[in-house]
Parts: structure tokens; C-alpha cells; sequence
């Protein structure tokens, strides 16, 4: 069982010990959109330094569900938390009443996200799209915030293309500054939705390093992809979704090697 | 080719021989001080009723685009009315106005109040003519403004709220940034509307703008149409200095939407000479954008 303080952080919950709760637990996530429900129950969790990567076809709910994590889509029932605080809600009682805008957007401060269509901000420069959030939400310091644009941006093998405006960037480079925006603001988890689905075949692996890196050193990241080489190699889990219900969950090469479920065989022998 | 050209000469033998348009009263009245006087005032109220009109424009699109259904009535009804009533009418009740409300105060509503004006003291013929034009204008700047507003894409508005930004933040720093290059063509055109509209304002009654002052010297001097030649010289002058500066302004938001901007008249004239010395070098080599080759492939997406 699981209860909440105040600060509607939870004090344990099932299955995790006290004091160490999991980045993301999900528990009976639904979703709907007028009529059509898009998630129909998802009970999913990962932990520190987890690499979780999600599959399925479109339509599947998996973006949907990555949205949910930092409440760019509002939940219809179950519960979901971020390193032990409920997401987008306060509970009181057996209510669940949802925050005002400012909390949302102070919770949101400890998730990146990443856009399959990058979202940079097309009339800022690379270094303004990066030093915009760390200067005008967390309102750091403004020597520090650049200075660590600059080391997020050789990070991802851009330096020299400071001043550069998306519009003069390929899709990969495009995509490598929205990784180090997201970075900026020192996320402790990382949401990619299908970040290489809109890039041109030979521009994919640039990211996936710059996404290996991030793994390597530890970063917590819920990867919605269709990479199954990157799942393989770098996912500490393989959630496989349909029809808005997770179908089959396990260890990627568990999964990809012999699927359990005909859904999951089926899908795969398309995909690969 | 041959028959247009003709058809010019003709108009413009007509023009220049007809003695009803009083050539030398044009010159003489042309840069009379009353005119260029008057000038100044249709170029205050021009520009003072555009601030306003944008200012008021802007929280008006922001209200009408706000979840808030109270909000997003009362600027549609806003916009109701102000559209749905001829901006002459307008102006001729906002002249009325010190008959209508004869004084108005501060103080606590339905209570006492703390100070309390003449209405006629404040409100001239000058500033009523600058609300009623700044009212009316705001309505048809809300619709621009909103339309700017639509024009920049959800992703943007998603990714600054992924980055924990608040709703006004978004507003100010991402969307209306991006949604002025919508914004300012059909603004340069309410500019130059504004301008021409302001001869309305002998509705309030203020007589000293361009027009009326221009018609008060034509009735002195029994000559109208050289008089309305000088107001329309002026009106064109003023007019191509407000489109010279809406060039400007474009191109100052086009940042980032274009790979290189192209180069402004004044800077093709100074190539084109510096071309010329240069001898087949290029006077301002383009400036190479993107790392290797091939590299901006892809970048559609975005």
C-alpha cells in the first residue's frame, strides 16, 4: 500500500523500499479522448538509471503515455508519480484535485522531453533555444547558464554552431540542440518520443550516440522509438504496447528473441 | 505597350494643362505652415491611436483565445460591437460624451468618490478622437493578433511548457515572437488605413487635422481642389515613410525563418556599386551556413 505526506510525496509505495522511490510509477493509467480511450489501465515503472524503451504500433498509446509523464496530457483515472510525487494532481483523501499551472510547470522542471519534430524555437539561436528556460524559469545565474550551454553543446558534438538558427541546422543537428535544451534545465528523467522517427537515415545514429552517451552516464530515460537496435543495445526494458494496454514487458533481448504474445511476433516480424 | 503609353500621355497633358487644378495654388500652399501643422496632428493621432489600438488588440486576442469562456465572451462581444458599428458613428458618440456622462470620479463603486473630473476638461475633442479611433482599430487588431496567435504551432507552446514555462511566459517569449511575421503585413496595412481614417475625425468635432485644415483653406480661398492635391501630397509622403518603416520592421522578425536575409535596397545599390569596382568578385561573399555538406537535408520537420 501506499500513503502521502503533505507534499503529496509518497512514503512508500508497493514494492519499492521507503526513502527510494522509483522515477516513474504507474499504476492503472487511464486515458481518453472524448469517447476514444487511448490508454486503458497501464501499470509501468522504472528506476534510477533505467533505460525504459517503449514499442508498438501507431495509434498504440505509447506517446500518449510519455505525455502523461509531465502532464501534457491530463490522466482520467489511476495514478502516476515522478520520483515519488504524484504527477499533475494533489490527492486529499481519495480525491485527487489538479494542481494550479504554477506547480505543473514546477514539476515539469525535473523532466526533459524531447519532440519527434524537435520544437526548437525557430526565431532563437541555438545557445538562446538552450540558455531560455535555465535564465527565465529557474532564473540561474547568467554566466553559469551560458557556460554550461557552451559544454552542453560540444557535448553533443555542435560546438561552433552557437549562433546558428535551426533553419541553418540539418534535422539531426536540429535534434542534438533539443537534446541539450532538455539537458539544460538538469532533468533527473528524460522522455524521448520517437526522436529519430522524422530524421533522414543517415542523420539517426548521430542521435542515438548523443543518447547512448546520456544512458552511459546514467540518465534516467523512457525512450518511445521504433530503434530496435538502440532497445537491444542500450533499453533496460522493452514495454511492447497495443491498443492502449502494455501487451508484453520484459528485457529487450528477452523480448525481441522470443516474444511471448502472437501481438508482439506479429509486430516484430514487420518491424525487423 | 504603345496604347498605354498613350493613354498616359493623355491623362497627364490633361493634368498639367487643366487650369482647375491651380498648379501654382498647389505650390504655394504645399509647405503653408496651418498644413504642415495639420500634417503633424493626423501623424499624432496615427500614431497614438495605432499604440492603443495594438496595445488593446493584444489583450483582447489573448482574451478571446483564453480557456476562460467569461474572458472569451466579453471580447467577442467587444468585437461585435466595434466592428458592427461605423467607426464615424463612433467617433461623433465619443464627442458626446461630456453629455452623456457630464462628470465621472474615483472612488468605491455604488459609494462615495474620492475625486471627480469634468468630463469636457479631460476628455478634448483630441483625446475623445484618439479613444474612438484606438476602440474601434483594437477590434480589428484582436482578429490580427489572433490569427498570428494560430499561426505558430502547437509544438512550440508543448516544448516551452515541457521546459516548465508558464502560460504568459510562452505568450511573451515563444509564440508572440514568432507570430509577428503574421502580424505585421496586415498591420502596415491598418497603419496607412489609420492614417486615412483619422479625416474622420471632424465626426468628433476636431478640425485640426490634414483634412480639415485643408478644407478650411480651400473655403477661404474658393478653390477646393488644389487644397485636396496638397492634403493628398501629404498623406502619399507620410504614407511611404510608414511603408519604408514596415519593411524594417519585417525584417527584424523574419530572424531565423530564413537562411540569410535577403539584402535591403540600400545595401543592393551598395553591392551593385561595390560589384562594379570589385571587377567579378563578389562584393559580399554569402556566408556558408551548416557544417558539412549536405547537412541540411532533413531539416523540413522542424
Amino acid at each position: 500500500m501506499s500513503g502521502t505526506d503533505e507534499g503529496g510525496r509518497v512514503v512508500t509505495n508497493a514494492g519499492a523500499p521507503a526513502g527510494a522511490p522509483r522515477m516513474v510509477l504507474a499504476e492503472g493509467v487511464h486515458k481518453r479522448f472524448g469517447r476514444l480511450e487511448v490508454l486503458k489501465g497501464i501499470d509501468l515503472h522504472v528506476d534510477r538509471g533505467e533505460v525504459m524503451c517503449v514499442i508498438g504500433p501507431s495509434g498504440s498509446g505509447k506517446s500518449t503515455f510519455l505525455r502523461c509523464i509531465n502532464h501534457l496530457e491530463q490522466i482520467n483515472s489511476g495514478r502516476l508519480w515522478v520520483d515519488g510525487v504524484l504527477v499533475g494532481y494533489r490527492q486529499r483523501g481519495d480525491k485527487l484535485y489538479e494542481l494550479r499551472e504554477a506547480d505543473i510547470a514546477q514539476q515539469r522542471l525535473q523532466v526533459g522531453m524531447v519532440f519527434q519534430h524537435f520544437n526548437l524555437f525557430p526565431h532563437m539561436t541555438a545557445l538562446g533555444n538552450i540558455v531560455e528556460a535555465p535564465l527565465r524559469v529557474k532564473r540561474e545565474p547568467k554566466k553559469e547558464v551560458f557556460d554550461r550551454a557552451r559544454a552542453l553543446l560540444e557535448r553533443v558534438g555542435l560546438s561552433g554552431k552557437e549562433d546558428a538558427y535551426p533553419s541553418q541546422l540539418s534535422g539531426g543537428q536540429q535534434q542534438r540542440v533539443a537534446i541539450a535544451r532538455a539537458l539544460a534545465m538538469r532533468p533527473k528523467l528524460m522522455l524521448f518520443d520517437e526522436p529519430t522517427s522524422a530524421l533522414d537515415p543517415e542523420l539517426v545514429g548521430e542521435v542515438l550516440d548523443v543518447m547512448r552517451d546520456l544512458a552511459r552516464d546514467g540518465m534516467t530515460m523512457v525512450v518511445v522509438t521504433h530503434e530496435m537496435g538502440f532497445a537491444r543495445e542500450v533499453g533496460d526494458q522493452l514495454v511492447f504496447m497495443d491498443g492502449g494496454v502494455v501487451v508484453e514487458a520484459g528485457r529487450p533481448r528477452e523480448v525481441l528473441a522470443d516474444p511471448q504474445h502472437e501481438r508482439t511476433r506479429s509486430f516484430l516480424s514487420k518491424v525487423l | 505597350m504603345v496604347i498605354i503609353g498613350v493613354l498616359v500621355a493623355m491623362l497627364i497633358n490633361s493634368v498639367v494643362n487643366n487650369t482647375a487644378f491651380h498648379w501654382d495654388t498647389v505650390g504655394k500652399y504645399l509647405f503653408d505652415r496651418r498644413l504642415s501643422a495639420a500634417a503633424l496632428v493626423t501623424l499624432e493621432l496615427t500614431v497614438l491611436a495605432m499604440f492603443f489600438g495594438v496595445l488593446l488588440g493584444v489583450i483582447l486576442a489573448m482574451m478571446r483565445l483564453s480557456p476562460n469562456p467569461i474572458l472569451s465572451s466579453v471580447a467577442w462581444v467587444y468585437l461585435w460591437v466595434f466592428r458592427g458599428t461605423p467607426v464615424y458613428t463612433q467617433l461623433v458618440f465619443w464627442g458626446l460624451i461630456s453629455v452623456i456622462y457630464p462628470s465621472f470620479g474615483l472612488g468605491i463603486p455604488f459609494g462615495p468618490e474620492f475625486v471627480s473630473f469634468q468630463t469636457q476638461q479631460v476628455i478634448t475633442f483630441f483625446v475623445a478622437a484618439v479613444i474612438g479611433l484606438s476602440l474601434n482599430e483594437s477590434a480589428y487588431m484582436a482578429e490580427i493578433v489572433r490569427a498570428g496567435i494560430l499561426s505558430v504551432s502547437e509544438g512550440q507552446t508543448e516544448a516551452a511548457s515541457a521546459l516548465g514555462m508558464r502560460r504568459q511566459q510562452i505568450m511573451r517569449r515563444i509564440v508572440l515572437p514568432q507570430a509577428m511575421r503574421v502580424i505585421i503585413p496586415p498591420t502596415g496595412n491598418e497603419v496607412i488605413s489609420m492614417l486615412k481614417t483619422t479625416s474622420l475625425v471632424v465626426a468628433v468635432p476636431l478640425t485640426t487635422d490634414l483634412y480639415s485644415k485643408s478644407r478650411e483653406i480651400a473655403l477661404s480661398l474658393f478653390q477646393p481642389v488644389p487644397l485636396l492635391i496638397c492634403a493628398a501630397i501629404w498623406y502619399l509622403a507620410i504614407t511611404s515613410v510608414l511603408m519604408v518603416g514596415q519593411y524594417y520592421v519585417e525584417r527584424h522578425f523574419a530572424r531565423g525563418s530564413q537562411r540569410e536575409l535577403p539584402p535591403t535596397p540600400f545595401q543592393k545599390v551598395r553591392r551593385w556599386f561595390g560589384g562594379q569596382r570589385g571587377q567579378g568578385q563578389r562584393a559580399v561573399p554569402p556566408m556558408p551556413l551548416g557544417g558539412g555538406g549536405g547537412e541540411r537535408a532533413g531539416a523540413g520537420g522542424g
